[in-house]
């Protein structure tokens, strides 16, 4: 498949037709103060599949999680999230919406005056009228699938960086959430907790058949697990398609940022105005 | 021409940031909990944490004040006769003035700056966008507990810094100085009305409360979600929650016991 073809991808693997996407985006524009974080970007999450987002820092992978969970309003463009503009909502019905979504922060952002159980059981305590034993038994299912059942009762303080992840998976998914979005799940973790996230990340959408969004600029972990691939550069979609067919791409930016490259399209330096380098007046750099 | 511009634009942010924290706290209070026990429990750790944990600094500073005003009312009473009004000088003096302003400037460097520190962080760990994804209101959860325990709590203190202060007075001035007992407390019992004096000077612990902790909680909930921010915000805390107390003092000293 050439770039042009990935460029203009529509959701065609396995049978998935941009039908069944969960989260379509839709010239979508965004900006903080001056800075132009999106222009004009549309793309596709299909319904349970795993779906990387990619690109270099700083591209605003995570602002697009925050505007897909409304927690950012877009400045023109739409966002549906399985039918809905979450937008448009009022805060209650906003609310009501987002027990349907998970959402494993880069920090984890456990409550750290509440214990892990106090943790999990937080989301099945405030929307839903359980008894405290079916509410221990999910905590403990919930516990159970991240391999930490046994650290119930230790405080945030007390886990490692991974743990913490993974406590902070277990809450995500305590109320059975359709959509599971993860930030940058593999950052700062050693090779076996993201060896385990990845594999927890797989398990759960599978047995769940959740929609799994995943921001993240670990290329391999995320090309492992993922059914669909879209690649952000410079407020644009650079490529977006299945995850092979991102891993043979030929665009020299999806080249640069898979193969980790310093030389190509994605400039390594950030653009510093005041320094003119001599013999080059006049050219791009 | 510049300076006219700027100074616009200054007021025009002022009235901007004024509407917005409005918005905040109305939101904050005006909220029904879903979950009533839940909500009670957060307000009684919230009342612990930013009353009981308070007492200590509020009793010995109001005792030190009373010992001082006492030694400094004595030496000045006496030169006319009258060291027996010294009870009533430092009652009155603590229930209409010293109890609400010097309480809340304690409550600002204590409860206050800790409110701020604390909201900061958890926005800076992401724990408030935490309790949005989750469909639970941050305002609810977080900040208002803490409002309505800062409301709460800072008159209740006030009156106990008063009880601390006139017993630090009563051992300096009887125990100390040798003035009469019966006097010391007759002199105070005949000069002290509950409406003008106490009522008074609740009213006036009760504005200061809802100042300091609205600025406390709305500078964390706005702070930038960095360490420089955090520090940023706790200092504003400390600044514009005493200098509002002051500034207010003299708006209800004036409408409570100004002569117009």
């Amino acid at each position: 498949m050439g770039n042009d073809s990935i460029n203009t991808y529509l959701v065609q693997m396995e049978g998935v037709s941009v039908k069944n996407a969960y989260v379509s985006v839709s010239k979508l524009s965004f900006s903080r103060g001056e800075r132009l974080i999106y222009d004009d970007v549309s793309l596709t999450i299909p319904k349970g599949k795993i779906t990387a987002i990619m690109g270099p820092s700083g591209t605003g992978k995570t602002t697009l999680l925050r505007l897909i969970a409304a927690q950012l309003d877009p400045d023109s463009g739409t966002i549906l999230v399985d039918g809905q503009n979450l937008h448009k909502l009022s805060r209650t019905d906003l609310y009501k919406e987002r027990k349907k979504m998970g959402m494993l922060f880069q920090s984890g952002a456990l409550f750290s005056d509440m214990s892990v159980a106090e943790n999990v059981a937080f989301p099945l305590e405030e929307h839903t009228k359980l008894n405290a034993v079916s509410i221990q038994q999910i905590v403990n299912d919930k516990l159970h699938s991240v391999g930490l059942r046994g650290a119930s009762k230790l405080m945030p303080a007390e886990l490692s960086g991974g743990m913490a992840r993974r406590v902070a998976l277990a809450r995500a998914i305590a109320l059975d959430p359709q959509l599971v979005m993860y930030d940058e799940p593999f950052t700062g973790q050693d090779p076996i907790s993201k060896g385990v996230l990845v594999k927890l990340i797989k398990q759960l959408n599978d047995s769940a058949n959740i929609t799994s969004v995943i921001v993240s600029h670990d290329v391999d972990e995320s090309l492992s697990i993922a059914d669909h691939v879209c690649i952000l550069a410079g407020g644009k979609v650079v490529a977006e398609g299945a995850a092979e067919e991102i891993r043979h791409s030929l665009d020299p930016q999806v080249k640069q940022f898979l193969n980790g490259e310093p030389d190509g399209p994605v400039p390594f330096h950030y653009p510093d105005e005041s320094v003119s380098v001599p013999g080059l007046k006049g050219e791009s750099a | 021409m510049k300076a006219i511009v700027a100074l616009g634009a200054w007021v025009f942010n002022w009235l901007e940031s004024v509407g917005r924290a409005g918005i905040f706290i109305m939101q904050s209070i005006f909220r029904m909990p879903t979950r009533w026990g839940e909500s009670i429990n957060l307000l009684v750790k919230q009342l612990y944490s930013v009353g009981v944990l308070s007492l200590v600094i509020v009793i010995v500073s109001g005792t030190f004040i009373g010992m001082v005003l006492s030694l400094q009312g004595y030496s000045i009473l006496a030169k006319f006769g009258s060291e027996e009004a010294v009870g009533q000088l430092l009652a009155l003096s603590l229930l209409r003035e010293l109890s609400p302003v010097v309480t809340a400037l304690l409550f600002a460097g204590r409860a206050g700056s800790s409110l701020t520190a604390e909201i900061g962080l958890m926005k800076t760990t992401e724990q408030l966008s935490s309790y949005e994804m989750m469909g639970v209101d941050p305002l609810r959860r977080v900040i208002a507990p803490r409002f309505i325990a800062g409301v709460i709590c800072l008159p209740l203190l006030s009156l106990i810094f008063s009880a601390a202060g006139i017993l630090g007075g009563q051992l300096v001035s009887v125990g100390w100085l040798g003035v009469h007992d019966g006097a010391f407390w007759s002199s105070m019992q005949q000069s002290v009305y509950f409406d003008t004096d106490v009522l008074n000077g609740l009213i006036k612990a009760m504005c200061f409360a809802v100042a300091v902790t609205w600025i406390a909680v709305y500078q964390g909930y706005e702070c930038a979600p960095t360490s420089e921010g955090i520090g940023k915000a706790t200092t504003r805390t400390v600044v514009l929650g005493s200098l509002a107390v002051l500034a207010l003092d003299f708006v209800l000293t004036a409408a409570m016991f100004g002569d117009f």
